[in-house]
């Protein structure tokens, strides 16, 4: 009997692998960017063919776009060149490949990853692609969702499907219920601790127990997005009640008598009882504490309470604490904070821009601490201007933008100083990734938040 | 693509494990349009010092360096973003075979699309050539093997569909566009099923 990956994957092949040639997999969702469209746009134009199902098309602009409102609503020039260049050319070419695209000034517009939950475009048993690794994210819904390149950003353009070797699949059940204080994030870390940053790879991850039934859709696409992290393509949760009630009335979502066969349908997906994985692996989440990485990859990461460990001799242990200006033995918790950033595809969306208001609600952050707090979308936007959110962030001294990936990969300019220490509430801790010389703790919101007020790094539990 | 049939160079490492492809092509540079020039921003941020100057303890960097076709790296190369800019730039610097005990997924299918060889061998083959840097490797893509110049010959994973095109020189997009009739069979098919389901006969 079938794994949920099974059962999506095999209602989408096309045509079967074989010994010789691998699987023809139809996609029925493919989202677009800006960074990496160009060069699929022009590869349909040198062979003179269309997108051919513009309708499963949908583009959006998110990595190298402004933040700051003036930029966005074009009072100033957005400051890099190429950028605005980049940005112009998705404007081109979804107008002449009759692709739609949520623009600079659309209401609907944001992170790539955010907004289709939010239309409703994503969906349980989907097959869904983005020329992005954070594609994963999509699979809260049980979707089969993954990162693609440009070259298959082309193929999926020309024909509507991609060649695919089948992975395998890979259970992560997760028993028990996270303490108050320790999040969705702290267990992706923790999961990715486990299993290491190559655990995953050549594997479908699917997140299974009660403590991943009890999450959130919010909370289920922080785990499902950080998948790529421990190397697999995909993470996927098993549609259910959960999911559906997010779901409905999304302004894409099946409506009316439509709506009750796509649940019936929907269902239908979820893994059978006696599935056969080809690894599996076991957590306790009552166990799990707040977490934070220390050093440059996500694996390099531990309790908030803990010590950096100490491998003396290991070489590329010590350059990562080097280029970090840590030493083993260390504790975490009070180590100086320069920057906070709050947002990505990650931890963009409302219940984590919640956590960090309740966390800032009467607060002040430090002094000399810059706290960037940039919604995951124009949606998360106006939500948490309405939920009151957004003036207890700027009360506390943050400064709140316009949505887009931002400081996560600071490809738009919103960057961290060399040798200056951001805790990020994103994905990536890679040297360099928020800018030349950054060093980047990843976290939750929650401790994002406590530590900015600190100006050190913080256990939230102190502070709820 | 041009077809990849035998690859005959010397090595550079670059010992580091889980170089990931922010490393490899950092983000600022994503900005391009074009598949182009990414060669001379690859490794931007190991290669160059903070005055633009190259920092001669990187390997590339090395005088020896110069011409080398085939990376040796350590463990899970190409974590990371999704960025087809990152084997770009690896074939724009020249090289076209990269060498690991471990390749991230999407890096490895990137690569495999546009010629640059991701090769697997395992530990004790990976540490030779870790140390030692400049070997000249012989790298045969009919019979998925890599020789050192001890003679020592080892067989890496190809998969066969890959490996059909690597040799032949065929973009994967021509056999799938090859296929859309039964892409077009699918959807017509998924289609009955869901206007079978809302208006059952």
């Amino acid at each position: 009997m079938g794994t949920l990956f099974d059962k999506v994957w095999s209602a989408h092949e096309v045509v079967a692998e074989t010994a010789d040639t691998p699987a023809v997999l139809y996609i029925d969702l493919h989202l677009i960017h800006e960074v990496t469209s160009p060069q699929a746009f022009s590869l349909l134009k040198s062979l003179g063919l269309p997108v051919r199902r513009p309708d499963r098309t949908l583009a959006t602009m998110d990595h190298s776009i402004p933040t700051s409102t003036d930029q966005v609503f074009g009072k100033v020039p957005i400051k890099v060149d190429a950028a605005a260049r980049q940005v112009q050319k998705l404007e081109q070419n979804a107008a002449e490949f009759g692709v739609e695209l949520f623009g600079m000034r659309d209401a609907r517009r944001g992170i790539v990853h955010v907004i289709s939950p939010e239309l409703g475009t994503t969906q349980p048993g989907m097959t869904i692609v983005c020329g992005d690794s954070h594609t994963s994210t999509h699979g809260a819904f049980g979707a089969l969702a993954f990162g693609i390149g440009t070259t298959e950003v082309g193929h999926v353009f020309a024909t509507q499907a991609l060649l695919q070797r089948k992975p395998k699949s890979f259970a992560v059940n997760v028993e028990g219920r996270l303490h108050p204080g320790v999040t969705a994030k702290d267990l992706i870390l923790a999961i990715i601790d486990r299993i290491g940053v190559s655990g995953g790879t050549g594997h479908v991850l699917e997140y299974r127990g009660s403590a991943v039934r009890a999450l959130s859709m919010d909370e289920r696409m922080t785990v499902c997005n950080m998948s790529i992290e421990a190397g697999a393509r995909a993470g996927m949760v098993a549609p259910d009640d959960t999911t559906f009630a997010y779901l409905e009335g999304k302004p894409r979502a099946p409506q009316g008598a439509q709506w009750d066969e796509a649940v019936a349908r929907w269902r239908s997906f979820a893994g059978d009882p006696d599935a056969i994985f080809d690894t599996a692996v076991d957590l306790d989440a009552s166990l799990l504490e707040p977490m934070i990485t220390y050093g440059t990859n996500p694996g390099m990461v531990l309790p908030i309470g803990g010590a950096i460990p100490d491998r003396k001799g290991d070489e590329a242990f010590d350059k990562a604490l080097e280029y970090m200006g840590f030493h083993g033995g260390e504790a975490m918790l009070g180590k100086p904070v320069n920057v906070v950033f709050i947002g990505s595809c990650t931890n963009g969306r409302l219940e984590d821009l919640a956590k960090a208001a309740q966390i800032l609600e009467g607060r002040k952050v430090a002094p000399g601490v810059r706290l960037l707090i940039v919604p995951g979308s124009q949606e998360v936007k106006r939500a948490a201007e309405a939920a009151g959110y957004a003036d207890t962030f700027k009360a506390a001294g943050a400064d709140w933008r316009e949505s887009g990936c931002s400081m996560c990969l600071g490809m738009n300019g919103d960057t961290v100083a060399a040798g200056e220490y951001s805790v990020s509430t994103s994905n990536r801790n890679f040297e360099g990734r928020q800018g030349v010389g950054a060093r980047t703790l990843l976290a939750s919101p929650y401790t994002a938040a406590a530590s900015a007020v600190r100006g050190l790094i913080t256990d939230p539990r102190e502070m709820l | 693509m041009q077809p990849v049939t035998r690859i005959h160079s010397k090595t550079v490492a670059i010992p580091s494990s889980n170089i990931d492809t922010d490393q490899i092509i950092p983000a600022r540079f994503l900005t391009t349009t074009t598949k182009t020039g990414l060669g001379s921003q690859l490794f931007a941020d190991w290669r160059y010092r903070a005055d633009g100057s190259p920092d001669p303890e990187f390997a590339l960097n090395n005088a020896e360096a110069r011409g080398a076709q085939v990376l040796v790296a350590g463990r899970n190369f190409g974590c990371g973003s999704s960025r087809e800019h990152a084997p770009w730039a690896l074939l724009d610097f020249g090289f076209r075979a990269v060498i690991s005990t471990e390749i991230a997924d999407i890096f490895r299918g990137n690569s495999l699309k546009n010629g640059l060889l991701p090769i697997v061998v395992d530990e004790a083959v990976s540490q030779w050539l870790l140390d030692h840097p400049g070997a000249l490797v012989d790298i045969d893509v009919a019979s998925t093997r890599l020789t050192l110049p001890t003679g020592v010959s080892v067989a890496f994973p190809l998969e066969a569909f890959a490996r059909h095109c690597l040799l032949n020189g065929i973009d994967e997009l021509g056999y799938l566009r090859s296929r859309v009739g039964d892409i077009e069979r699918y959807e017509a098919a998924a289609a009955r099923q869901l206007s079978g389901r809302r208006e059952p006969a």
